[in-house]
This record gives C-alpha cells, sequence and structure tokens, in this order.
C-alpha cells in the first residue's frame, strides 16, 4: 500500500511541484541572463533583485480577465492550452532524478516510474503537446495565430523527426529504452553518451531548441513578424498555461539531454581519485544541475542569435539535421559490430 | 473559419488555392510605426502588397504656410523624429538658400558635426531594430546604448534630445558648450570601439546571412527608377550621395568616402550603413580638429522675410536624399508653400516590389533594411 | 478481473468516439475524436502488455498521421463539396460496399478467432522491444520490407506531385 500508492502520490507531488517552481523561476532567471547579457539589471523591483517577481508575474496573470474571442470555437478555445500543458508535465513521470535512496528502512526509486519503453514514451507524450498548438491557433479564429500555429506544428513534426533519430543512436548505446536503463549503462560504459556520441548530443541539442520553439527557432511566436503567435488571443491563465508549457518543456528537454547525454544523476569524474568527494554530493542535485547548465544555454543562445526564417529552418531540418542523424546511426551501427 | 478569401486565377484549376490576406499593421510591433501592409500571401509567400500609409498625417508641410520662417524648423523636428537634426539642416540652408544668406564658418561645422552625428544615432536605431525584426535583441539593446551618448552630446548642445530645434536660419543659436568637442571625440572613440561589438554578432553570423543575403534585392538601374535614395539606393552599388555630388554646410572640406554595395541586397544595405558609421566618425573627427572661430550666427533681420521665388534644396539625410521645396511670395511672413521630399516616403515605395515573393519572415527583415520613419512618410 | 473491466470500458468509450467521429458536425471536432479513439486503443494495448506498440500508437498515430489530417482539415475549404458529392445516390452506394466490406472483415475476424486457438500473452510481457523486432526481422522480413518499400514509393510520390517543377 505505502509502496504503490502513497509514495509515488508524494513522489508526483514533489516533482510537480518542483517543476512548477522551476518553470517560474527560470522565466525571471531568463530575464535576468538576457538582461545580464545585454547590460541591463532585469527585474529589480518585487524583492531584492527582483526575486519575487515571479510570484508577482503568476499573481497578475490570476486576476486577469480571462478573453474568449466572440467568433472562437470556444471549447477547443479552452481545451488547446491543456492540451499544451499537460504533456509537458507529464513527460517527468519516467525522469529518473536520483539513484534509488534509503529513507526510514524504505527503498525509493528516484523516479515516479521505470518504463520500459521510457524513452519512447516522452517522445510520444511530446508530439500530443503539438495539438494544443495546433487547435489553439485555429480555435483563435485569427489569422496570425493560425499561421503561427501552423509554422509550429510543421516545425516540431520535422524535428521531432531528427531528434527521434538520434535517439535511435542512443538506445542503440545502452541497448535499453528505459530512462533508468540509459542511465545505467552510462555508468557501467565509463562515460557519458556526449562524448561517445558528440553528434547525435548535437543534433538532439538543435532539435531540442527548434522543438520548444526557443531561438533561434521561435517562428511560432516572432513577435516580429506574427505579433504573438499561436497564442495571441489569449489571456490570462489561459496565456499562462501556454507560457507555462513552453518552459515546462525547456526542462523536459534539458533533463532528457541530461539523462542521455550527461549521466543522468551521476557524478562527474568517478574514476578520479582526489575528485572522489563529488560522489557524496546527492545524485538529484547533479541532476538538476545539469540541467539548469542546458537551460542556461536555452537562454545564452536566445540573447545572442538571430532568427531562422521558416524556410531555412525547414531546410536546415530536413537536408541536414535528419541526413546527418541517420548517417549517425550507420556509423554507430556499423561501429557497434566492428568493435 | 472566417477567413477572409480571395479567389485568384490558379493556374492549375485542379487545386483551388485561396490567397490569404492579411493586415500587417498600423498596430504590428514590427512595421515601424503606424504603418499599415496589406499582403496576400499565398502560404507563406508574399504575391503582393500593398502599403497604406498616412496614419501619422499631421499637414506639416499645410501648417507651415501658417508658421513663421523660424517657427518652421520646429514642424521640421518632427517629421523624422529620429534624424531632427538632419531635416533642421535641410529646412534652413534651403531657406538661406532662397535669402542667399552667408552662414559663418563655424556655423557649418557645428552643423556638419551635428548632422553627423545625428547620422550615427539615426542608423544606431536602424541597426537595432532591424537586428531586432530578424530576432536578434541584444544588438537592439546595445545599440540604444551607444544612442543614448549620442543624445546626451545632444542634450548638452541644445538641450533637447529628440526634436532638437536646434538651428535657425543664418546660423546656429548656440555656440558649443565648453569641452564638447573633447566629449564628441570621446564618444567616437567609443563608438568605433564598439562598432565591432556589432559585427560580431551579425556580419558573419550565418543565419543573420541567411536572413539578409539576397533577401529584397533590387539592381542599381531599378533603384534608380523607383526613387530609392541614400544608403538603399547605394547599396545597389548606384554611386549618389548628396555630400558629395553637392556638397553643403561644410562637407566640401572633408574626405571621405562613399561606401556603396554590389548586390543591392538586406546584407548590402546592412554593411553600407556600417561602414556610414565609420565614415560619419571620419567627418566628425575632421570637423572637431579644424573647427574654426568665429561666430556662429550671421547677419539676419529680425523678421524673416526671403525675397519673392523658389528654390529646392537637398541634404543627405541618414536615410536619403532630404529635400524641401519652397516658394515664398516675397510679400508675407510665411512661406508660400513648402513642400518636402521625404526619403522615407520614396524608399517605402520600393517595398512592395521588394518584398514581392518573399516570405513573411523577409517582410519585416524588408521593412527594417529600408528603413522608414513613418512620421517622415506621412508628414 | 479489474483487467476485463477495463478492457469493456475502454471499448465501449472507443466505440462511442468513434460514433462521435462520424457524427460530428464539424470535421475539426471529427479529428479530435478520432485522437481520442486512437489515445484509448493504446490503453488497450497497455493493458494486453504490449506498451511498445501503445506508445508507437501515440507517437505515430496520435502524434503524426492525425496531426496532418487535422492541418488538411483546417486548411481546406470544406464548405463546399466537390461536385461529384453532391449526388445523394452515388454517395449511399459508396457506403452499401464500404459496409459490406467491413462486415465482411468482422465476420472473417470473428471466424478465425473462432476457429484457431488463442494465443499465449503471457510471453509477450516480458521485453517487447526486443521481440517486435525480433519479430520483423525473422519471421516478418518480407512483408516488412515490402511495407518500407511502398512507403518510400508513396514517399516519393507525394513529394513528386506536390513539387511539379522539381
Amino acid at each position: 500500500m505505502v509502496d504503490a500508492i502513497i509514495i509515488p502520490l508524494i513522489k508526483i507531488v514533489i516533482v510537480f511541484v518542483s517543476v512548477l517552481v522551476a518553470v517560474m523561476y527560470i522565466v525571471l532567471l531568463e530575464r535576468k541572463v538576457q538582461a545580464w547579457v545585454q547590460v541591463r539589471l532585469g527585474p529589480m523591483r518585487v524583492g531584492p533583485h527582483g526575486i519575487l517577481q515571479p510570484i508577482a508575474d503568476a499573481l497578475k496573470l490570476f486576476v486577469k480577465e480571462d478573453i474568449t474571442p466572440a467568433k472562437a470555437d470556444r471549447w477547443i478555445f479552452s481545451l488547446a492550452p491543456i492540451l499544451v500543458l499537460v504533456p509537458a508535465l507529464i513527460a517527468f513521470a519516467v525522469v529518473p532524478f536520483d539513484a534509488d535512496i534509503t529513507l526510514f528502512g524504505l527503498t525509493i526509486p528516484g523516479y515516479i516510474a521505470d518504463v520500459n519503453v521510457g524513452l519512447l514514451y516522452i517522445v510520444s507524450v511530446a508530439s500530443i503537446g503539438i495539438y494544443g498548438i495546433i487547435l489553439g491557433g485555429w480555435s483563435s479564429n485569427s489569422k496570425y495565430p493560425l499561421l503561427a500555429s501552423l509554422r509550429s506544428s510543421a516545425q516540431l513534426i520535422s524535428y521531432e523527426v531528427a531528434v527521434t533519430m538520434t535517439l535511435v543512436t542512443v538506445i542503440m548505446l545502452a541497448g535499453s529504452l528505459s530512462m533508468v536503463g540509459i542511465v545505467t549503462a552510462q555508468r557501467e560504459m565509463g562515460w557519458w553518451f556526449a562524448f561517445a556520441q558528440p553528434v547525435a548530443f548535437f543534433i538532439y541539442f538543435v532539435g531540442g531548441l527548434a522543438e520548444t520553439n526557443r531561438a533561434p527557432f521561435d517562428l511560432p511566436e516572432a513577435e516580429q513578424e506574427l505579433v504573438g503567435g499561436f497564442h495571441t488571443e489569449y489571456s490570462g491563465m489561459r496565456f499562462a498555461f501556454f507560457f507555462l508549457a513552453e518552459y515546462a518543456n525547456m526542462i523536459v528537454i534539458s533533463a532528457v539531454a541530461t539523462t542521455l547525454f550527461f549521466g543522468g544523476w551521476l557524478s562527474p569524474f568517478p574514476n578520479v581519485g582526489w575528485l572522489g568527494f563529488l560522489a557524496w554530493v546527492p545524485g538529484w542535485v547533479w541532476f538538476t544541475a545539469k540541467t539548469f547548465a542546458f537551460l542556461y544555454v536555452f537562454l545564452w543562445v536566445r540573447a545572442t542569435l538571430p532568427r531562422y526564417r521558416y524556410d531555412q529552418l525547414m531546410r536546415l531540418g530536413w537536408k541536414w539535421l535528419i541526413p546527418l542523424a541517420i548517417l549517425n546511426i550507420v556509423v554507430t551501427g556499423v561501429l557497434k559490430v566492428l568493435v | 473559419m472566417s477567413v477572409e478569401t480571395m479567389q485568384t486565377q490558379s493556374p492549375r484549376p485542379m487545386f483551388d488555392t485561396d490567397e490569404l490576406v492579411i493586415n500587417m499593421g498600423p498596430q504590428h510591433p514590427s512595421t515601424h510605426g503606424v504603418l499599415r501592409l496589406i499582403l496576400r500571401l499565398d502560404g507563406e509567400k508574399v504575391v503582393d502588397a500593398d502599403v497604406v500609409i498616412g496614419y501619422l498625417h499631421r499637414g506639416i508641410e499645410k501648417l507651415s504656410e501658417n508658421r513663421d520662417w523660424t517657427q518652421i524648423v520646429l514642424l521640421t523636428d518632427r517629421m523624422d523624429y529620429v534624424a531632427a537634426v538632419t531635416n533642421n539642416l535641410g529646412y534652413v540652408e534651403t531657406v538661406e538658400k532662397l535669402y542667399s544668406l552667408e552662414v559663418p564658418r563655424r556655423a557649418q561645422y557645428i552643423r556638419t558635426i551635428l548632422a553627423e552625428l545625428q547620422r550615427i544615432a539615426s542608423h544606431l536605431v536602424w541597426l537595432g531594430t532591424h537586428a531586432m525584426d530578424i530576432g536578434a535583441v541584444t544588438v537592439f539593446l546595445f545599440c540604444l546604448r551607444e544612442r543614448e551618448l549620442v543624445l546626451d552630446l545632444f542634450e548638452e548642445y541644445c538641450g533637447a534630445r529628440l526634436t532638437y530645434n536646434a538651428m535657425r536660419v543664418g546660423g546656429q543659436p548656440f555656440d558649443l558648450p565648453p569641452g564638447w568637442d573633447q566629449k564628441v571625440l570621446r564618444f567616437c572613440t567609443l563608438q568605433e570601439q564598439k562598432l565591432p561589438e556589432y559585427q560580431q554578432l551579425l556580419t558573419s553570423n550565418r543565419i543573420w546571412l541567411n536572413r539578409t543575403r539576397d533577401v529584397g534585392v533590387i539592381p542599381g538601374c531599378d533603384a534608380v527608377a523607383i526613387g530609392l535614395c541614400g544608403p538603399a539606393l547605394r547599396a545597389s552599388g548606384v554611386v549618389r550621395d548628396v555630400r558629395k555630388d553637392e556638397p553643403y554646410a561644410a562637407y566640401g572640406e572633408f574626405e571621405f568616402d562613399i561606401p556603396i554595395g554590389t548586390r543591392g541586397d538586406t546584407y548590402d544595405r546592412y554593411l553600407v550603413r556600417l561602414e556610414e558609421f565609420r565614415q560619419s566618425i571620419r567627418i566628425i573627427r575632421q570637423a572637431v580638429a579644424g573647427l574654426p572661430e568665429g561666430p556662429v550666427m550671421g547677419k539676419v533681420p529680425r523678421l524673416l522675410k526671403p525675397p519673392a521665388g523658389e528654390t529646392y534644396h537637398a541634404v543627405e539625410a541618414p536615410k536619403g536624399e532630404l529635400g524641401f521645396f519652397i516658394v515664398s511670395d516675397g510679400r508675407s511672413v510665411t512661406p508660400y508653400r513648402l513642400r518636402v521630399r521625404p526619403p522615407s516616403f520614396c524608399n517605402l515605395q520600393a517595398l512592395p516590389r521588394l518584398v514581392r515573393g518573399h516570405l513573411v519572415a523577409d517582410v519585416v527583415a524588408i521593412i527594417g533594411t529600408i528603413d522608414i520613419v513613418l512620421g517622415e512618410v506621412d508628414r | 478481473m479489474a483487467e476485463t473491466v477495463a478492457f469493456y470500458i475502454l471499448a465501449a468509450l472507443i466505440l462511442i468516439f468513434a460514433l462521435f467521429v462520424i457524427t460530428a458536425k464539424s470535421t475539426v471536432y471529427s479529428v479530435l475524436f478520432l485522437v481520442m479513439d486512437f489515445l484509448l486503443v493504446a490503453a488497450l494495448y497497455i493493458l494486453l502488455h504490449a506498451q511498445f506498440l501503445a506508445v508507437i500508437q501515440v507517437l505515430v498515430y496520435a502524434g503524426g498521421i492525425v496531426v496532418l489530417y487535422l492541418f488538411v482539415v483546417m486548411l481546406v475549404n470544406l464548405k463546399r463539396p466537390p461536385e461529384a458529392h453532391s449526388d445523394p445516390r452515388r454517395l449511399g452506394r459508396f457506403g452499401l460496399v464500404m459496409a459490406l466490406a467491413v462486415l465482411a472483415e468482422i465476420v472473417a475476424i470473428a471466424a478465425y478467432g473462432w476457429m484457431t486457438p488463442a494465443a499465449e500473452t503471457g510471453a509477450l510481457s516480458a521485453s517487447n522491444v526486443e521481440q517486435v523486432g525480433r519479430a520483423l526481422y525473422t519471421d516478418y522480413l518480407i512483408p516488412f520490407e515490402v511495407a518500407s518499400m511502398l512507403l518510400l514509393v508513396a514517399m516519393i510520390g507525394a513529394i513528386v506531385l506536390a513539387k511539379r517543377e522539381l
């Protein structure tokens, strides 16, 4: 009873809350990082150094009027933000945050669920998120959101192909589809897959930027072109859902990158003697640190690069990343047979 | 879906394709003001674009017929508000030409320095907004940071930061504040150091190249036919710069180059303007070094009343050739007719041609590259 | 027991949503109900311990193919049906043929299931990714390759149709 229901429930609550809090603070972090890059201060007014800014933002979005455009399709208009947010959150179900922890004599696994097709689960859940974007744009019954949602879904579908292909190489190395299995495989191999598969990691990261609609692939919400993207007509809490989903997806991508390519909860340099003390740091700390390092790169890239054009983005995806990913699979396969 | 559709003669009657008509502006984040474009799209490709202007029309030309000759300087500030000094310069020089007034050399030099500082400020706004339209937000903030310094210089000279009203018919209202010339030189050095910073972010950036190379190409002959002017014309390879061709103020006394492009695309226009930063700095340095002593205001009657006649005079504004055509009847204290040839307006004519066949995302890049200010387009 | 109950609930929901798919007024709603159906079928697969199949069902059908349906439905003007559809008798005849075909299929499946003994399901649960892979590349190699050729041909055909001036 305790094992089967209560502990998972507690874990779900912990993960859910920490993801939401992380999302709120990534928004602040994004503003701060951008500000530092751009020689500004960023939010400074709410709390010391703007530390309470996310709470103020959330409060603002809560009390804002929730407007449904007169000609919108009411049902789908309300459904779309949920369809975006829910997949982003349930993807965390299979992310391993830590090795097994022993607490009060109970062995608690560091994940909510270890499905034997965990990696595919994340990919498939992410593919459901597209619906929210398409439907959000369509149901607003407005031209700019429609254009944006078309762009967005085309982008997601094409980059999903490349990303999934890179995952295949990871699976080939690990010999497992389970997220825990992949981390274990990295421990046994002795090096993280990012070093064994640099090309795959590169494609995965670029694809991840594109899938989360982040700069330089932030076309769907290019405010300079399409005003606000597919959520132009949304306001208040529903807009907040889209917003939360975008950042939650960023965390998912970073967490998966950590798990697949950077050894998940494993501490670095286990083989270097005098760095042995690193192993004493709890696994979830390493996991969080690595994930945030990726998130930081997301923000950094955004502050640096201009935006791709739609056709160029498609060309990059289809003509470069996908062939590269396929080639990578072939090379990995050949090496695996030979070595 | 009640999307407004427009039936066209499709070459293949087998499929019906609808064109999507979207309104870009007048409230749109990257139409640089209240420009409205009616875009007809085939997918994301622009089939045609209609430019609708006039949302910022304040009737400056007509207002001028009811203001006396000095008051009009203030109206010209409101045209191209990111380069107000150049407007002042164009206007006062036209009146001086009409009047055949002699302007003291020191005033000429000051005017040149101000105009070139203004060119830098205006190009900074252009570069920032253009880069931001293409998604490079950081460049925007870097540019505005430097523009701030120019504005500080202007503030010290004339007290205003946007609409300067910094010139008078017959000379300059104020002499330079003490130490101002040194500050200008210091700014020049700083600006020169900052230029590589922008270039690092953009010039050889793959994405920037992808977004600007071969986008909005216009060959020289077409550019001339359409009436493009300023950097947009020079990027197409046409050597035309009023500062060189018909020198005004003190430009005849300085050495500077006119950067020209070869391809006439957005990237060339970017490179040309970047080079103009350097040339402006070069001019300012020469002007500060050779600043003559003497009065800044010439002999001007208390009540301006130019003799009857008409004249046209153009200056090279940051955005292109800014011309004033003024008719005076010689009797009243106001112009009989004042007509402006605004560079933004003329350059805007090229927009439909430039965007045709490109994607929506290119439209914003092209609006950015022709560098318009709606205050000047609509007047 | 619980699995049986779950199966019947899921099956009932699948049928209900399938009905919605064909009765919904708006095509977009129709497509959405179809997505629901696919997701519920994925749930059925999970009940059968075929997680791999379930995930692939979601990934390929719900996440890929139906998205494309949605594109088409959103972009094509469905207010004005093609002329061929205006003939009600033609529709009726077509519908009859389709109904008969489906009926024949159901009868065939039922008969087959009735005649052959139930396959073992327990063996599937171990690591079904491996099993699926093994089955595909040994027993079903030829169908698998034929299917992939077919998909390739379809893909090239689609590209040729869409980009005539290639």
